[in-house]
């Protein structure tokens, strides 16, 4: 048997708040599959096993906040075999058997009473399948207006139910403003964490900062060409050439990729890009794109539109918020030529990319007008010095001469 | 399809990007960019749903047409007109 925990989406979450259950005692489950959503400081976001197997208990009862480690739920695993005697029915409401390894962290909150899955998921009949997906915005206005999420047709990805959908279903062809934005993302909480990060990694981080001028004309010109051709749906977009251009810069120089704890660095194995990504109306998160430097540019942009758009819409997901290596923040679009980001704690480097300018710039001995592109690099001192820091800055630069190869 | 059937779309599929902003108070005249703030990734799922919305391919070339919300207007209008011709 396996513990379904409350993860870990940050260097400073403590706590998150259930705010839904995808499944219900005896649902199959496949490693990747969202299976929960939590409330936190950053938005709803939706949790993802680890572990494939059946759920066997539902620990912890809808709207309770509890912190970070304690048992959500108990998946058997493939292979256990189910007790002889299935407990009766009134052992829902006994507590969950003590776990040794959590038991120190459970606070008397993670000891709530176990209780099946609260409606609509518990209404459903045994032997129906799970309801589909739907984001925690669409399952808002749908318990708002008493909409059976059933009876709506998901147009997101897999067939999930998008805020629009259940608008549609409203026949409300539009919302008031105010209440369109996804109603779980709570900026001020938001505001606190980012906050709460920042002040430490500049309480604990000595940063350097670096910048390097980059011609990203050869960037320019063959995504001109190469989205001449393409459908929008297709379309490549700077910001993928950089990302996977830092991821491969990252992969030769590991001193920026990874997370400093306990007073010692630990190069990550893989490659996850945290992409910042600003909300509509304030605030900022970044988001892992997994193993980044192992992607196609045409596999990373489609990963990383949907990335972007399910983070402003507040579907997240709780693999993405944990592991980031390293962070790309990319603020060129707003006029920025450069800027200096601050440490995301326990990572040890960001870079920045500004706007593109166009520049007389020499090349070949012959003065021409080329596009300029500001690097920068925040990176911790105690992991790497800049002189290793200028050399990661100039293999981004280099791998940026030849996107074709990226 | 008719001008205000394509101000329409234009409209709801900007406002899918920029929920909170009314339409009706952006500057025709005005940058979207800036009044709507949206970015390369805003303004490329804007162009893919007016593509699927409207049959109408927009290439990269034309982006600079597309900057304020009477030029885009405009810009599909014609778009449309020379299809049908």
């Amino acid at each position: 048997m396996v513990e379904f925990r409350m993860p870990s989406l940050g260097p400073d979450m403590e706590a998150g708040k259930l705010v839904e259950w995808l499944v219900k005692p005896g649902d199959w489950v496949k490693r990747g599959d969202v299976i929960a959503v939590v409330d936190t400081q950053k938005g709803a976001i939706e949790v993802e096993t680890y572990q494939a197997g059946q759920i066997e208990q539902i620990l912890v009862e809808l709207d309770s906040k509890v912190p970070v480690g304690t048992p959500l739920a108990l998946i058997r695993t493939e292979g256990e075999t189910k007790p002889a005697a299935p407990p009766p029915k009134a052992a829902a409401a006994a507590p969950p058997p003590p776990s040794p390894a959590a038991a120190p962290s459970i606070a008397p909150m993670a000891r709530a009473p176990m209780r099946p899955p609260a409606a609509p998921i518990a209404a459903a009949p045994p032997g129906v399948k799970p309801l589909p997906q739907a984001s925690p915005a669409a399952r808002r206005l749908a318990q708002e207006h008493a909409i059976d999420l059933a009876t709506v047709m998901g147009s997101g990805p897999a067939g999930s139910i998008t805020y629009a959908d259940v608008e549609r279903q409203l026949g409300k062809a539009a919302a008031p403003p105010e209440r369109k934005r996804a109603p779980s993302l709570d900026l001020n909480a938001m505001r606190m964490a980012i906050a709460a990060a920042m002040a430490r990694s500049k309480r604990e981080i000595p940063h350097y900062y670096l910048e390097h001028q980059i011609d990203v004309t050869p960037c320019e010109r063959w995504l001109t060409q190469k989205n001449q051709t393409r459908s929008p749906d297709d379309r490549l977009l700077f910001a993928a050439l950089a990302i996977k251009s830092v991821a491969l810069a990252s992969r030769r120089f590991p001193a920026f990729n990874g997370f400093y704890r306990d007073n010692r660095f630990e190069p990550a194995q893989a490659v996850h890009i945290g992409v910042a990504i600003a909300i509509r109306g304030g605030g900022l998160t970044a988001p892992a794109l997994h193993d980044a430097d192992q992607l196609s540019l045409d596999d990373l942009m489609s990963q990383l539109r949907d990335l972007v758009s399910r983070t402003r819409a507040g579907r997240i997901r709780s693999s993405e918020m944990s592991d980031p290596t390293i962070t790309v923040s990319n603020l060129g679009e707003r006029g920025v030529e450069a800027l200096y980001g601050v440490i995301y704690p326990p990572q040890v480097a960001i870079v920045g990319v500004g706007k593109s300018v166009l520049r007389p710039w020499v090349v070949d001995g012959a003065v021409g007008p080329r596009s300029i592109v500001t690097l920068t690099l925040s990176g911790d001192h105690r992991v790497s010095d800049g002189h290793v820091g200028a050399l990661f800055l100039a293999e981004i630069g280099n791998l940026l001469q030849e996107p074709e190869k990226l | 399809m008719s001008n205000v059937d394509i101000r329409q779309a234009v409209n709801e599929e900007l406002n899918n990007i920029a929920p909170e902003v009314d339409m009706a108070s952006v500057d025709p005249a005005a940058d979207l960019r800036e009044v709507m703030d949206i970015d390369s990734m805003d303004f490329l799922n804007f162009i893919t749903a007016i593509h699927h919305r409207l049959g109408i391919d927009i290439p990269e070339i034309d982006y600079p047409k597309l900057v304020t919300l009477a030029g885009t207007v405009a810009y599909l209008e014609a778009k449309l007109a020379s299809a049908k011709a």
